[in-house]
């Protein structure tokens, strides 16, 4: 009963601040508050947390170091691009129908190449699972960076390598090999995002505290063991990485639809990395934590303009600095001691599942 | 599990802080670099703040690119030559400036983040951006805001067209300086068509995950082929490639007696040195990003004799007015210009001609500015250091203007026939 | 014929990646973390030979001996400045933190020496090469797999024969044992940091011959491929970061004659991928059962 207690108030926690923080960024982009600036990052920040919150149900949650997820986010993006450009053709404009179509097919084909790769990858373990999903991130952008996709009235053009489309001159173009999408009509918005934000927290934390989240952990925290009661651990890890793999398309779908153009390259090693920082940063196993840090790390860097050149150096210095200050044992105890003379009690609310 | 509240109230801490500082140096940020001429090479822009000129007084001319990363070499040529003409321009009287660049990484994402910033600081016009990536994602924006921009070196055509693929519907208020990529392929293969002293054989090496490289590799090839011009190797490479001894084999083996290079000077240094390991010397010939090759710290020039490239920009040209600049720039950043700078510095004083013609002021709207600057660029003709001759430019954007063949002969640039 | 040339360029790329994968390993082995700032060390490593020989015009091997000296501090104050304070931290607070080292030193030598490219002085190893009938093997490939076996021996040798080795073997197996045996774990992974990046100087000098323009970020992708060879070898097995170099490098050349260039990347981790399945630990690994 306890612990059904404290699930409730700990994804409460994060349902909450997520529709705290939308109604109160809303009122301050439409009010003006926020500028042209900060309201252009709201739905980037949106596609990095839904990225991040996947990614952590693969690394917090599962256990299993995900090098890859940028690769997930840009099948993501170039199945919506080409949802979309299939639709217009076809006459359907409406954003808001359209966005959804193309997140749903983002997110089943991100899904189902997941759920293709999981199978060789689960059957490592530890650092080369990590190079293995490091590996397909490699070969998903090399392999998009050499597609060439076009529509036109005899429907859809594709050719690899070189490009041979040889389309109709009423067709358009979708995917111009290292050119990436482009001419995308943009279709995102806050609240598209915010709605995927909450969508994605609730599947994560429907699956965490269910029978199958229960055995996730368990074959993180000891596999062996695990199995010796009869959990089928690869089943469970799949599950994990299916559903990290499906959040990574879906937040993908948004981020390409919210761009008139981004090629390939946009999504490579380092945007995987960038994704990792967050989950870590935020808290292994902690949605509400990666939601902050998402948020935060995303808009540091833009707060960090007047640096101009040593914006990256600086970057890079508080990076390292938070990851010590948080992870030092004698720091950590100093600043707690510090914290028990103050305050006593008050900061058992945190107590997630993870352990 | 304090420490999860712990880790976020640290970063949330650090946040405050650097927002903290960040809006008092912030301020002062966004008019710097205006018309003091003092600034050092790189620490310009954001230290500087004197602000010299009231606002309304002075056009706020936007621009970004990379400032930081590996295409960093791009945007800080492009800036502080846009810097550069400014100063000048500045201190004649009339037309005045005022230039707030941003950094974009040569990133689509950051460079909208970069636009919006500009549209927050009150844009009226600019040199949109340094690369083409960048470029292609934020110009459907300045069609939306109706801005007027002109890249110096965003040579890729959707750039300025919206359909790229068929080079039409442009979007009209997006000029380039450069030319674009299919330009550059198509006079290359021209040339090496009207040249076939130099070879006939061609080999090519292209990156084939950057637009600007497979942009001129693409009509090369098809202007080659009407031109009887024979490909006979074609090798490949991506960002970050160090190792083009097995490229070089191939065009080796094919018996190319031309390689075609349409990449930048880093990599284009590289298949150098690999074919001089090799032991093969084909005739090398190069586009517009090979330009600076001599200009690397320490260069073997040795590797690059012999070398063609066809580039609207060569820093040894004799005319005054391209000694001028490149003594200028080198006064104030202790470097030799390359194109990327020409094409800024041409840029620059290109809207100020433009400006100095009509009748706007900084105080117009921007759609008078926008609609004033679209009349006098397709009107006009510019004489910049880009071009021997009148630079002109088209109701698409495109920039109309002579390239010049140089051959790299004892270490220097020299005209070709 | 022509395969055997491609074969032998191969076997220089993959010596280039042999070297690196080295650096990689032996801090793996003993630290057990992944150093992402390696290939940013061997960055710096290829900037000090660079301002020694041509900016202070002093001789090659004062240079490189300069250049492993400045490798090694900087791998030891980073060592004591980034990662000592988290030893008793997760792996992945480490990966982190190496990452964010790895922007720190890019950005930093961004700044300091600037994004344009520096033409590295090629009189510091022999020109030419070794012909055989119409094979020509250049001295520098020769150089570098010579210069790659020499360090793997010395290196197998060391751990494997001297006391400092075995205390080195003994925190890799259990660092809280070795501890009750009086061994001082901090000092030992202090010295595997200061070897590792000694290495990645040496690692930069040869690199920066063989690829000689030099920026800022030449550390990134063959870091990236050097990382990848020494998981394929076996990670934390010496000699099999030498093989998986080797390895990588004949794949990568022969995949770019034979198959396709534009996708030699997708084959080179497709390849990889396909080892890993049939040897889950690389090549030399060592499967470690796991304790319940």
């Amino acid at each position: 009963m306890k612990r059904k207690l404290n699930v409730n108030r700990n994804s409460a926690v994060s349902y909450s601040i997520v529709i705290a923080l939308y109604i109160a960024l809303s009122i301050m982009s439409a009010s003006g508050l926020l500028g042209r600036k900060y309201s252009s990052l709201l739905v980037p920040v949106c596609c990095y947390i839904v990225a991040a919150i996947g990614l952590n149900m693969n690394v917090g949650i599962s256990g299993e170091l995900n090098l890859g997820q940028a690769g997930f986010m840009s099948l993501g993006a170039f199945t919506a691009v080409i949802v979309a450009g299939a639709l217009n053709f076809h006459g359907i404009t409406a954003p808001a129908l359209v966005l959804l179509i193309c997140i749903i097919c983002g997110t089943l084909v991100a899904g189902f190449l997941g759920w293709l790769m999981s199978i060789p990858v689960l059957k490592l373990e530890g650092d080369y699972l990590a190079i293995v999903t490091l590996a397909f991130g490699q070969i998903i952008v090399n392999i998009i960076n050499n597609v060439y996709l076009g529509i036109d009235e005899n429907g859809l053009h594709f050719s690899f390598v070189n490009n041979t489309l040889q389309m109709q001159p009423d067709g358009s173009v979708l995917i111009s090999g290292p050119m990436g999408a482009t001419g995308v009509k943009t279709a995102s918005n806050f609240t598209a995002g915010f709605l995927l934000v909450l969508i994605s927290l609730i599947v994560v934390y429907h699956i965490m505290y269910s029978r199958n989240g229960r055995a996730i952990m368990a074959c993180r925290d000891n596999r062996i063991a695990a199995s010796t009661v009869g959990i089928n651990a690869v089943a469970e890890k799949t599950l994990a990485f299916v559903v990290s793999a499906a959040l990574g398309g879906a937040a993908g779908a948004l981020y390409g639809m919210n761009y008139s153009s981004f090629a390939a390259t946009k999504f490579d090693f380092n945007l995987s990395i960038l994704i990792l920082v967050y989950v870590v940063l935020g808290g292994l196993g902690n949605m509400t934590g990666t939601i902050i840090a998402t948020t935060l790390l995303v808009v540091l860097p833009e707060m960090l303009r007047f640096l101009s050149i040593y914006r990256m150096l600086i970057y890079a210095v508080v990076l390292i600095v938070i990851m010590i200050v948080t992870n030092n044992q004698a720091i950590r105890m100093k600043l707690k001691a510090l914290r028990k003379g103050k305050a006593g009690n008050g900061s058992g609310k945190g107590a997630s599942v993870n352990g | 599990m304090k420490n999860k509240f712990l880790r976020l109230g640290v970063i949330a801490a650090l946040c405050g802080a650097m927002t903290a500082c960040g809006s008092s140096a912030g301020t002062s940020s966004t008019s710097a670099a205006s018309a003091s001429g003092s600034d050092t090479a790189v620490a310009s822009g954001s230290v500087s703040g004197t602000t010299t000129t009231a606002s309304g007084e002075a056009f706020k001319l936007g621009a970004s690119g990379p400032l930081s990363g590996d295409a960093s070499v791009y945007g800080i040529a492009v800036k502080n030559a846009a810097e550069l003409a400014i100063g000048e321009i500045n201190k004649k009287g009339g037309v005045q400036f005022e230039l707030n660049f941003q950094d974009d990484q040569a990133d689509t994402e950051a460079a909208v983040n970069a636009y919006n910033t500009l549209a927050d600081w009150g844009m009226q016009l600019s040199l949109l951006t340094v690369t083409s990536g960048s470029g292609q994602s934020v110009a459907p924006l300045y069609k939306e805001d109706n801005i007027f921009g002109i890249t110096p070196s965003g040579s890729s055509t959707a750039v300025i067209f919206q359909d790229a693929e068929n080079n039409t519907n442009p979007y009209g208020n997006v000029f380039q300086m450069c030319f674009t990529d299919p330009n550059q392929g198509k006079a290359s293969a021209d040339y090496l068509s009207e040249h076939t002293d130099l070879g006939t054989k061609v080999g090519i090496i292209y990156r084939n995950d950057d637009n600007y490289s497979t942009g001129i590799y693409n009509t090369f090839v098809e202007e080659a082929k009407a031109k009887n011009l024979d490909v006979v190797s074609t090798g490949t490479f991506t960002k970050g490639a160090t190792d083009f001894s097995v490229q070089i084999k191939q065009a080796q083996d094919a018996g190319a007696d031309i390689v075609f290079l349409p990449i930048y000077y880093q990599p284009a240094s590289l298949v150098l040195q690999a074919a001089k390991n090799a032991g093969y010397a084909p005739t090398f010939f190069g586009c517009d990003g090979m330009d600076g090759i001599l200009t690397q710290d320490n260069f073997d020039t040795s590797l690059a004799e012999g070398l063609y490239m066809l580039t609207p920009f060569s820093a040894d040209a004799q005319d005054e007015k391209t000694q001028n600049f490149v003594k200028a720039y080198k006064d104030k950043y202790g470097e030799t210009p390359n194109q990327f700078a020409a094409d800024a510095y041409d840029a620059v004083n290109a809207l100020a001609q433009a400006l100095g013609n009509s009748d706007v002021t900084p105080k117009s709207s921007t759609d008078d500015i926008t609609a004033a600057l679209i009349k006098q660029f397709t009107t006009m003709k510019f004489q910049g250091i880009t071009a021997p001759g009148d630079i002109t430019w088209n109701e698409n954007g495109e920039v109309s203007k002579e390239p010049r063949a140089i051959v790299i002969k004892d270490g220097a640039y020299v005209s070709a026939e | 014929m022509q395969f055997l040339s491609y074969l032998i360029s191969g076997l220089g790329l993959g010596s280039v990646y042999a070297i690196m994968a080295l650096g990689y390993s032996m801090v793996y082995g003993i630290a057990k973390m992944l150093n992402f700032a390696h290939g940013d060390i061997i960055m710096v490593g290829a900037y000090v030979a660079f301002f020694a020989i041509s900016g202070a015009g002093m001789p090659p091997a004062v240079a490189i001996l300069l250049s492993i000296l400045a490798c090694t501090v900087l791998g030891v104050v980073i060592e004591r400045l980034a990662y000592k304070p988290l030893r008793e931290a997760s792996s992945l607070a480490v990966l982190i933190t190496a990452i964010g080292v790895s922007y720190f030193l890019e950005n930093g030598a961004l700044i300091l020496w600037g994004a344009d490219s520096k033409f590295f002085p090629s009189n510091i190893f022999p020109q030419g090469g070794l012909t055989v009938g119409s094979l020509t093997i250049s001295w520098l490939t020769i150089i570098t797999i010579a210069v790659c076996c020499i360090i793997m021996i010395l290196l197998m040798l060391f751990v494997g024969r001297t006391n400092t080795g075995r205390a080195m073997r003994a925190c890799s197996e259990d660092k809280g044992a070795a501890t009750l045996m009086g061994i001082n774990v901090n000092a030992i992974i202090s010295l595997t940091f200061a070897i590792g990046s000694g290495l990645a100087a040496v690692a930069a000098v040869l690199l920066a011959s063989t690829y000689p323009s030099i920026s800022p970020t030449l550390g990134a992708m063959p870091g990236i491929k050097a990382f990848t060879a020494a998981v394929l070898g076996g990670i934390g097995s010496i000699p099999g970061a030498f093989l998986g170099g080797l390895l990588l490098g004949v794949i990568e050349n022969l995949s770019k004659a034979y198959i396709s260039q534009q996708l030699s990347d997708a084959i080179v981790f497709g390849v990889l991928v396909v080892i890993l399945l049939i040897k889950p630990a690389g090549l030399l690994g060592r499967k470690v059962s796991e304790k319940v």
